[in-house]
């Protein structure tokens, strides 16, 4: 690890003007992916703006028709949230499936989105809730935030502060791990909200996180896997490494996609 | 039987320590001044080293030195070797090439060690690392050993043409022709055995001490063998004569082989330790252990198995490609040679066997023993042919091995073994009732009925242990006799202290040869010490390796009883005014036969050292014995092992729903020590079969180069084990101990491949097994049934 400046900012306003004031600077999260890539020395920021002190980052709640989780929540009080579990129980199931108890302990669903790692869960459930996710600045739907691997629409100085899920009639999340890092080899989230069908996927694409809208629109004449027998996606544009090749990743999409409405309709 | 003697269920001793964090690790050492050693290393599989500047670098903060191969060669710090020299099938020696502990004019793989940086931090060191500027010409590489000796293929070393360490035989092949041309049917198979990274759960380490007073050095050192260490060190290194240097080994957290060989790192912070003149620290991370420590397995192999009409294997010829890496690591060579092709008869009677085994060099990771070494690659071979034969033949798996058992003993098979006890019929028939083997059928209508392929698969192994007879060794080309020793230390209060040249990194030792100890003189168990690991302590050993602890250290131990006994019944004669011949030893009681005069373990123990009831002249003071303990034969540990496996035909997921083991270790000391090790030796062969593959690219990058691509077994890949026994005795030693640490690791991985290629129903599928490669064996079978 390199030698850096660590900041304690105890307001997102603070934590944004050091973002914007020092060069070199990064966000620390959970960490679990930015303090391991830094003991390897394969980033080595100056400056580390830590969130753990900013005020009112932290939480799970319900408004109205809407399930607002502040971007600093860690995935175990998602997973465990009674609030999560009766509202969106397939959210729950997701935060628990995620890496490993440290890493459930640690991490957090702002810091997992910001930093939209191609094998992470929580894009895929925030893509398949139609989330939307509130910043420093502005609001910004799920569609419009996820822009290629690693890529978000954040700018440099913008902090995600919540992220806000509208509560769906029918949803789950089916992962198939990667065996060694647990992350998503291929991750498929769907949910039902009226008539608004989603299917998302993580961990398969070359680019990251996804919809399947030949699924979607499959789906939306009738809400059941058989609606999805034969339907398949290309392998082009799969990611592809010693774990899952493009062919099976994209064979997985479909096998998930079928298993997670069935879960969803229960 | 008492609580605590041969057979006890006894809670390890060491486990205080290891459970509460006061177990004490090489990295657990901080001697006053030491300093920390890094090692730059080359990202190139094979370069040449044109300049190494590393002007800058010294320069920075902290830096005490930094040493190349330059340096080592000008200080004429001699080569790693490798200690058992096998000889091709034209009668050539192997092909040995230069080994430095720092890569001098050329780097052969990633990771190969350029150069070490010492500074007073690590930070430091690791800082000073970026400012070196090492000069490489990159070469083409080569990493697959079927393509190592390929025509124009890379030539590694100048030493071995092609590549080629060794071209070896065994075995008759004339004979094996005539079998396969009068052979009903014959079952061919082409497999890789999979390379597999140790990953023992404490990185290696090392701390180099010199001191100048005495112009003596101390190593701690991460090592299964510490006497084998400073023999190596002291011999070819030439470091520090032997008398002038301390291996100390203390705990360590799990070797599985990995941590038997004498590696650069300890030779270079010895080195450094004598020239900047303070103590000199090297702790290994996980990554660097991905690229430094010994690889294992690693074969490419033809095999085929012809069988007669009545079923009955008559022949059975191998050839393999065995990838030895870079360099030969310390006992590479015997792998898959001598731990290897003498085992291929399994638990059959075979008339002919012949195998060939070219050694090659490849810009990889050394590879030598872990964890089975040589034998898990052995009976893969033969329990896949037999099972396949059996698939292809159409007869029960089952029903062809009972057929082939070898069922008298003493039995010499065509390759140098000679089996001296077992009965393999008896863990056949104990495994399948266990395992319902004939409800199978049922369970595997059940499992089809929720969409799932169930398969079972048979594994009946042997392995040869109690390593080893030291003239038979020594004949077949090993540099070391590989007895053992022991020391038997009585202290005047009874307590007893018992030195073995084997050293513990998980076995349990420390409770298991208290047992015998406690057992023999009659004593609690808690008096009874076991000191092992510290050369300065234990006079000599070979060390622990080769599931040879039991039947080869015990032994040692319960020879130098015999003798402590025998020494405290003349105290004994003395103090009850008798005569020795009259003096019965029970219990930890010396009675005068016949009479009710008595005195006890303590107090006899006592008199041996005040030395008050005899002269000097009639019988020498004290109570201290020594022995050494040469085996008469390899010890042959063999069961039964039954997987079954439910296959998702959807994801190509394998489950492992049910496992049956059933060993005949011999006598057993500690039952559930034992089931320990079964568990932990089938965990890693599932792990070899389902999970595990270190991955090289066509450069010669490491792919899998940290637990993050490279996939260890966890608990939820396992189902509860089924672990039973039966017994039949080794008559090789005097507690009849056979070994038990590296049978799971044999048995499994064949196990499971037979489970998931019955189940998916078809054999062409490699290890590791993933979701990915069921998979696709699934897709092969399926496009295969459209065509046709």
């Amino acid at each position: 690890m390199y030698a850096f400046t660590q900041h304690r900012p105890a307001t997102v306003r603070q934590a944004a003007s050091l973002l914007a004031k020092e060069e070199e600077a990064k966000l620390l999260a959970g960490g679990h992916t930015l303090i391991p890539t830094m003991k390897l020395r394969l980033a080595g920021p100056k400056h580390i703006v830590d969130l753990s002190k900013v005020e009112g980052l932290k939480g799970i709640e319900m408004t109205g028709r809407s399930l607002i989780i502040g971007a600093m929540t860690p995935h175990v009080e998602v997973a465990t949230s009674p609030v999560v579990k009766e509202q969106i129980p397939a959210l729950a199931d997701l935060a628990g499936k995620i890496g490993d108890p440290a890493v459930r302990h640690r991490g957090t669903i702002g810091g997992s989105i910001a930093n939209n790692d191609p094998n992470a869960d929580y894009p895929a459930g925030v893509l398949g809730l139609g989330a939307t996710i509130i910043t420093n600045k502005r609001r910004i739907h799920a569609d419009e935030f996820f822009k290629g691997m690693f890529e978000t629409a954040l700018e440099p100085d913008e902090i995600i502060t919540k992220v806000q899920f509208p509560k769906v009639n029918k949803a789950a999340y089916v992962k198939f791990p990667n065996p060694a890092s647990r992350y998503a080899l291929v991750g498929v989230f769907v949910s039902k909200r009226s008539s608004e069908i989603r299917v998302a996927v993580t961990g398969a694409g070359a680019g990251g996180v996804f919809r399947v809208p030949t699924f979607e629109e499959a789906l939306k004449k009738r809400f059941g896997a058989k609606s999805l027998e034969g339907l398949t996606i290309p392998a082009d544009g799969m990611a592809s490494d010693i774990h899952g090749s493009a062919e099976y990743r994209a064979h997985l999409v479909g096998v998930l996609a079928r298993r997670a409405v069935a879960a969803a309709v229960g | 039987m008492s609580a605590t003697g041969i057979g006890a269920a006894v809670r390890r001793k060491e486990d205080q320590r290891f459970v509460t964090g006061k177990g004490h690790y090489t990295d657990d050492v901080n001697r006053p001044g030491q300093c920390c050693a890094y090692f730059l290393r080359s990202p190139h599989a094979r370069a040449r080293i044109r300049a190494i500047d590393s002007g800058a670098a010294a320069k920075a903060p902290g830096v005490l030195a930094i040493l190349t191969g330059a340096e080592l060669a000008g200080d004429k710090v001699g080569n790693l070797i490798c200690g058992w020299m096998i000889k091709s099938k034209d009668g050539s020696q192997m092909k040995m090439a230069p080994h430095p502990a720092l890569a001098h004019g050329m780097a052969n793989h990633v990771g190969d060690a350029v150069a070490v940086i010492v500074a007073e931090t690590l930070a430091q060191a690791k800082d000073a690392a970026e400012k070196i500027n090492v000069d490489y010409e990159t070469l083409p590489a080569v990493t697959d050993p079927a393509k190592a000796q390929a025509e124009g293929a890379p030539q590694i070393h100048e030493v071995a043409a092609r590549n080629t360490i060794y071209q070896w035989h065994l075995g008759d092949q004339k004979a094996a022709e005539g079998a396969f041309n009068a052979a009903h049917h014959v079952t061919r198979l082409d497999f890789i055995n999979n390379r597999l990274a140790p990953n023992a759960i404490e990185p290696r380490a090392a701390i180099g001490e010199y001191d100048s007073g005495t112009d003596g050095l101390t190593l701690w050192n991460t090592t299964q063998n510490p006497h084998v260490a400073r023999l190596v060190i002291s011999a070819f290194v030439g470091i520090a004569p032997e008398h002038k240097l301390r291996v100390i080994a203390p705990d360590v957290g799990g070797g599985f082989g990995s941590k038997i060989f004498i590696y650069p790192e300890e030779v270079v912070c010895l080195w450094a330790a004598r020239k900047i003149g303070r103590p000199v620290k090297w702790v290994s991370d996980r990554s660097e252990a991905f690229l430094t420590d010994a690889h294992g397995r690693d074969h490419v192999t033809h095999a085929e198995m012809a069988f007669d009409v009545e079923g009955r294997a008559t022949g059975l010829r191998v050839k393999t490609i065995a990838n030895l890496g870079a360099y030969m690591s310390t006992f590479s060579s015997s792998v898959p040679t001598y731990l290897y092709g003498t085992l291929l008869s399994g638990q059959y009677d075979i008339p002919a066997i012949y195998c060939e085994v070219d050694a090659v060099y490849t810009n990889t990771v050394p590879v030598d023993a872990y964890r089975g070494a040589g034998r898990p690659e052995a009976t893969f071979v033969v329990e896949r042919l037999m099972e396949v034969g059996a698939r292809e033949m159409g007869v029960d798996p089952a029903d062809l091995r009972k057929k082939n058992f070898i069922k008298k003993f003493p039995h010499q098979t065509p390759v140098i073994m000679n089996y001296d006890a077992g009965d393999y019929h008896a863990s056949l028939k104990k495994a399948l009732e266990i395992a319902d083997y004939d409800g199978f059928g049922k369970r595997k209508r059940e499992s089809a009925r929720h969409d799932k392929l169930r398969g079972v698969g048979i594994s009946t192994y042997i392995e040869a242990c109690g390593i080893a007879p030291s003239q038979a060794v020594g004949s077949l080309g090993c540099g070391v006799g590989l007895w053992e020793s022991a020391e038997v230390r009585v202290n005047p209060t009874g307590s007893v202290e018992v030195l073995t040249g084997c050293h513990q990194h998980g076995q349990g030792h420390e409770t298991t040869f208290a047992q015998v100890v406690a057992e023999r003189l009659g004593i609690a168990i808690d008096n009874v010490s076991i000191v092992h690991g510290d050369t300065d302590k234990v006079q000599f050993g070979m060390g622990t390796y080769g599931s040879r602890s039991g039947a080869v250290g015990i032994s040692a131990i319960v020879k130098a009883l015999d003798k402590i006994e025998a020494k405290a019944k003349k105290v004994a004669a003395h103090l009850l005014e008798a005569a020795e011949g009259d003096i019965v030893f029970q219990d930890g009681k010396f009675t005068v036969a016949g009479t009710d005069k008595s005195a006890a373990w303590g107090d006899v123990a006592l008199n041996a050292y005040i030395a008050h009831k005899f002269v000097g002249a009639e019988l020498e003071p004290g109570l201290k014995e020594g022995a050494f303990y040469d085996p008469v034969n390899f010890t042959f540990p063999a069961g039964c092992h039954i997987c079954e496996v439910e296959v998702d035909p959807q994801t190509g997921e394998s489950e492992i729903v049910a496992w049956t083991a059933v060993d005949d270790f011999g006598t057993v000391i500690n039952p559930m020590i034992v089931e320990g090790q079964v568990h932990g030796g089938i965990a890693q062969g599932v792990g070899q079969a389902l999970l595990e593959g270190v991955v090289y690219d066509k450069d010669g990058q490491l792919v899998t180069g940290s637990l993050m691509d490279y996939c260890m077994p966890r608990a939820h890949n396992l189902p509860t084990l089924k672990v039973d026994m039966t017994t039949t005795k080794s008559p090789s030693n005097p507690l009849g101990i056979k070994g038990c640490g590296e049978a799971g690791a044999i048995a499994a991985p064949v196990a499971v491949i037979n489970a998931i290629t019955n189940a998916i129903g078809t054999e062409d599928l490699a290890m590791p097994a993933t979701a990915q490669a069921v998979w696709q064996a699934l897709q092969k079978v399926n496009s295969r049934r459209q065509a046709a």
